[in-house]
């Protein structure tokens, strides 16, 4: 049998979660009656009914909003919007409401709430469909963000959300959406906060997270080839962030890129950089190094896009530029 | 909506009202104290609103829920939150109701049904709405109030919960109390229309506009509203006009606003009204009226005292519950 793909693995996770626990409800534009604006909300209407599968207007604040509220009451909504580049529309509800409540309850309320949304480049829809905008909301402290790259943690680390108490939201790359990939039987689990090697190497690290994976991955290949053995760290959860991790790949290689398609002022990258700063610089035996999106928005043009992105050839000219 | 004699509520539950209105006022009015004695940085005080808060309150029964504003201390009050602890939480104690992590815009107590407070205007209402479909999956008959003011019905989440609201008939009371001042602009500034309740058929459910300053009438309007929420059938916006005496916030030196307006509502205030009715009533005994005057005097100067002489908060405090377990 084939393995599955990314997006039915999604599918299957929420099939999962919402059988086994009655309070997980869905809802979201296009989600119900259509099954999702790309699948992932297949046959949930069918089989969960209509009170907890619900379509909404196009109303990313509200959406968000019920969510939060839901989640306060004793529910564990997962909300969908749509691009990421939406969630600019509910902000309030995310920093200002779902990330302060715990806090300023003092821990008498919850939000067990998880946002699905779509983040990174895909189909020449130009500069409103297709932000990394990840940073944003790992910069909240309250939320958690988590990015799966392969099919086994797109379904372990979508459960893993939906069962963690707090606000966590769960990119998804358009990028990566036929991709297929083994998934294990049963019950599968991916732990928030915790990085994964996709690669093992001893020359160089270099962190990475979402729809840049499988074009990091090529680019190791390539740098294999050119006799640079490059280990590749999936973050997978971008906040709370897997230092140990990163560091204890760095004093291994002692050298680090990071890769994102974010631009790279204030992009994950910094972070990776500032923790390596102050935390591992006497491993460093070259600079730093960050491959990312210059400082613009990104184009329709597939041409355009190209050159705006991170190649696989930039990758691999980014890694061999600290050796 | 009909009104109905005012001597047709029992004198039990006319004087439960007068008596959480008044905690309600002495609390305000003790808290405005310290913000002069530099104890209190600043905050909202809803002195002259305390109708709406006790009218709609008082028609809820345990296990309903409310969300409040950045002007709520009435609204929590009235929901039964400890005076004591929530003067504490106003001075930033660690006896304070959330720890003194709150403060005074941020109160939550969700063993009397208080969801939050809210210090983003209009930032309750879209969350009101997900408390709300909570209460009609769990289907025990909930309800759920989203207290808010004339100045949150602009921001664009008000429009996009009723909507939401409307379409899945929500168990939801929008209680909208227009006091006539959105922090420094008046109303006829910043709403288009004279009613904000008229805005309620455009979402497919009722609107009313009640005298916010006459407890009995709120009381009977939101009466309504809960019998229709809880019979499933949907959202009601009840609202309220009032009007907000003092500032924005304590200290705001108010130049903006229309004295001849602002002594017009003082004539119009509301515990003075009730008191007046009360009196009238030659089923309600007059010594019961003194006995609520001095319990409620009594409660608020321990809640003073309690508050003033508690210790600040752990420092540990500042980083706990940034996650749930």
């Amino acid at each position: 049998m084939q393995d599955p793909k990314y997006w039915q693995v999604i599918n299957t996770a929420l099939h999962e979660e919402m059988e086994r626990d009655e309070t997980v409800t869905i809802a979201g534009e296009d989600v119900a009656s259509v099954g999702g604006p790309f699948g992932a909300s297949r046959g949930l209407l069918e089989k969960f009914g209509p009170q907890r599968v619900r379509d909404t207007p196009i109303s990313e604040l509200a959406m968000v909003g019920l969510g939060v509220g839901a989640a306060m009451a004793g529910m564990r909504p997962v909300i969908e919007i749509m691009f990421s580049d939406f969630l600019a529309l509910s902000m309030d509800q995310l920093v200002n409401q779902a990330a302060k409540v715990s806090f300023m309850s003092q821990g008498r309320l919850k939000v067990p709430l998880t946002i699905r949304t779509l983040c990174g480049s895909g189909r020449t829809t130009s500069s409103q469909h297709v932000q990394s905008l990840e940073a944003w909301t790992s910069h909240v402290p309250g939320l958690k963000v988590v990015w799966p790259a392969t099919p086994a943690d797109a379904k372990g680390l979508l459960k893993s959300a939906i069962r963690d108490n707090n606000p966590v939201i769960v990119i998804e790359s358009l990028s990566l959406w036929t991709e297929r990939g083994p998934v294990p039987e049963g019950e599968h689990l991916v732990p928030i906060g915790k990085a994964d090697i996709k690669r093992p190497g001893r020359d160089v690290t270099i962190v990475t997270a979402g729809g840049m994976v499988p074009r990091v991955l090529k680019a190791a290949e390539i740098l294999s080839g050119d006799g640079i053995d490059a280990e590749v760290i999936d973050l997978r959860t971008l906040s709370p962030i897997d230092e140990e991790t990163v560091l204890e790949s760095l004093s291994r290689t002692h050298r680090i890129a990071v890769v994102h398609e974010a631009v790279k002022h204030y992009g994950f990258g910094a972070e990776i950089a500032a923790i390596v700063a102050e935390k591992g610089i006497y491993d460093l035996e070259t600079p730093i190094k960050r491959i990312a999106a210059p400082w613009a928005p990104l184009a329709s043009a597939s041409s355009l896009a190209r050159e705006y992105l991170p190649s696989v050839d930039k990758i691999v000219q980014g890694v061999k530029s600290i050796f | 909506m009909s009104k109905q004699s005012h001597n047709s509520l029992p004198s039990d539950r006319m004087l439960e009202m007068y008596e959480s209105m008044l905690r309600i006022r002495r609390f305000e009015e003790r808290a405005v104290r310290f913000v002069t004695e530099g104890k209190l940085g600043s905050t909202h005080a809803s002195i002259g609103q305390e109708a709406t808060a006790v009218g709609i309150c008082e028609a809820l029964e345990d296990g309903d829920q409310i969300l409040s504003t950045h002007r709520g201390h009435g609204h929590c009050l009235a929901m039964g939150t400890r005076s004591d602890a929530f003067m504490a939480e106003l001075l930033g104690k660690g006896t304070g109701t959330n720890g003194g992590v709150a403060g005074s815009m941020h109160l939550v107590d969700p063993d009397v049904g208080i969801l939050g407070a809210n210090a983003i205007v209009g930032g309750n209402i879209p969350m009101a709405i997900g408390a709300a479909y909570a209460a009609q999956c769990q289907g025990k008959g909930k309800v759920v109030v989203s207290f808010f003011g004339e100045g949150a019905s602009s921001q664009g989440g008000c429009h996009e919960a009723m909507n939401i609201a409307g379409l899945w008939k929500l168990p939801i009371i929008f209680v909208c109390e227009n006091n006539m001042y959105a922090e420094h602009t008046h109303v006829s500034v910043h709403v288009a229309i004279e009613n904000v309740a008229d805005r309620a058929a455009g979402y497919g459910f009722p609107g009313v506009v009640v005298d916010g300053n006459n407890v009995e009438e709120v009381f009977q309007a939101a009466q309504v509203a809960v019998e229709r929420a809880r019979a499933g059938d949907g959202p009601t916006l009840i609202e309220c006009k009032t009007f907000r005496v003092r500032g924005h916030f304590e200290g705001d030196p108010e130049k903006y606003k229309n004295q001849e307006e602002q002594a017009a509502w003082e004539k119009k205030d509301p515990l003075a009204g009730l008191l007046k009715r009360l009196s009238s009533r030659d089923d309600i005994d007059r010594d019961k009226i003194a006995a609520i005057d001095k319990k409620i005097e009594a409660e608020i100067a321990e809640a003073a005292r309690f508050a003033d002489q508690s210790p600040v908060p752990d420092p540990d405090t500042a980083l706990r519950h940034v996650y749930a377990e």
